[in-house]
């Protein structure tokens, strides 16, 4: 279940990346009922992710499994894990910096180069491959990145 | 627009419509930072369409999934507003509709994320950190194309110009309604206000106000763009990817 990885970064699990919320076990029916959050509303991966986590519990003897879908509380970027965080700069993809709290807009500060650490970045568009990332380059190595936003 | 279905309906309309006519620019952009950010920007609507005609179809409880309100409603039934059912026109026009649209709902779904529905309220809360990035962008390009070169500057002052006439409709107050959006004028004018000036472009003067939407009463654009949007699922009823 833990191993059930993001189907469009696939470093990453959904554990790590915050999706999964819960695993619980119906004490009524014994059913396993499994709680995840998209990170954007209209994110196209979460059929896929349902499809995988169903398939991930149907091989673990848990063919009748639950998946609820809930959106409160919103899903932050706050929440990907240390592991996920660390993993995402591994894969070229440079970590979200701490929301800020409240009701302010998010705010673009300066996002380190992944690859050669160097803060001399810019940002190219602020919408990426995903609905998540924004694209980024880096002035002193030249090498273009992916940045996931904080939301 | 008046009880909670109706109100919940008009805003998942909103988002639909909204974005139909964004994907339209997919492929047609005039860069391709810009052609994946406005094909984002419409996922999200898309994303807060699906939950809130969802929910609508629930509150209604005759049966309706959001595919049946969003493919199987004629235009009389769509309670979108006008602003959002108008032809793209050049990328200025697009630019401050998005931003018109945005600086609206982002004010609205902060509103909604802290009233006392609470379906309603999670879907605020979640849409509002999207939106957040919606305006950011449509603000940039007005401020760009508005404080850039004179034919950019003439662009952008014409779309805001064409444009403004639409905007009375999102405010028109409705005090059944779990967030009114008359309350939310203030907010959008102060926001508006700002953007403009750094974009050394006037506010226009309100004068003439269309508005019908949120009784479906549309444009004639409503209907050509049903017309694409719905032919598949009802060539196909049922039809799955």
């Amino acid at each position: 279940m833990a191993a059930v990885v993001d189907p469009e970064i696939r470093v990453v699990t959904i554990d790590e990346l915050g999706i999964l919320r819960a695993v619980d076990e119906d004490p009524a029916s014994g059913r396993v009922v499994v709680t995840i959050t998209p990170t954007y509303t209209g994110c196209p991966a979460m059929d896929v992710i349902r499809a995988d986590i169903r398939r991930a519990l149907a091989a673990a003897g848990h063919p009748d499994a639950e998946i609820r879908t809930v959106y409160r509380p919103a899903w932050s970027t706050d929440w990907i894990s240390d592991t996920g965080r660390a993993k995402l700069a591994a894969a070229g993809i440079a970590p979200p910096a701490p929301v800020r709290p409240g009701n302010a807009v998010p705010l673009t500060l300066s996002v380190r180069c992944p690859r050669c650490g160097s803060p001399e970045t810019e940002q190219v568009s602020r919408f990426g491959s995903t609905a998540c990332k924004a694209l980024w380059r880096c002035r002193s190595c030249s090498e273009p990145f992916d940045h996931l936003k904080a939301l | 627009m008046r009880g909670p279905f109706e109100f919940t309906l008009a805003l998942g309309d909103d988002a639909l419509i909204a974005a139909q006519r964004l994907a339209e620019w997919t492929t047609r952009a005039p860069e391709m930072e810009e052609d994946v950010a406005l094909a984002n920007i419409a996922l999200d609507q898309l994303g807060a369409a699906r939950l809130l005609l969802t929910y609508a179809g629930e509150l209604e409880g005759a049966g309706r999934d959001e595919d049946a309100l969003a493919f199987l409603r004629d235009d009389r039934e769509f309670r979108n507003c006008l602003l959002v059912e108008l032809p793209n026109g050049d990328f200025a026009v697009t630019m401050a509709k998005l931003f018109l649209l945005s600086a609206y709902q982002l004010p609205l779904y902060t509103a909604l994320a802290g009233c006392a529905d609470e379906r309603l309220a999670a879907i605020g809360a979640k849409a509002r950190k999207e939106s957040a990035y919606h305006l950011d962008h449509a603000a940039l390009w007005v401020k760009r194309l508005g404080d850039g070169t004179e034919e950019s500057h003439r662009r952008m002052r014409d779309a805001v110009d064409q444009l403004w006439p639409y905007v009375a409709e999102l405010f028109a107050a409705n005090p059944a309604a779990p967030v009114d959006p008359a309350t939310l004028r203030a907010d959008f004018d102060a926001t508006v206000d700002a953007v403009l000036a750094e974009a050394t472009l006037t506010r226009p003067e309100t004068g003439w106000a269309p508005a019908g939407g949120r009784d479906g009463v549309h444009t004639e654009h409503l209907s050509y763009l049903l017309a694409e949007m719905q032919v598949l699922h009802r060539a196909h009823p049922g039809a799955r990817w």
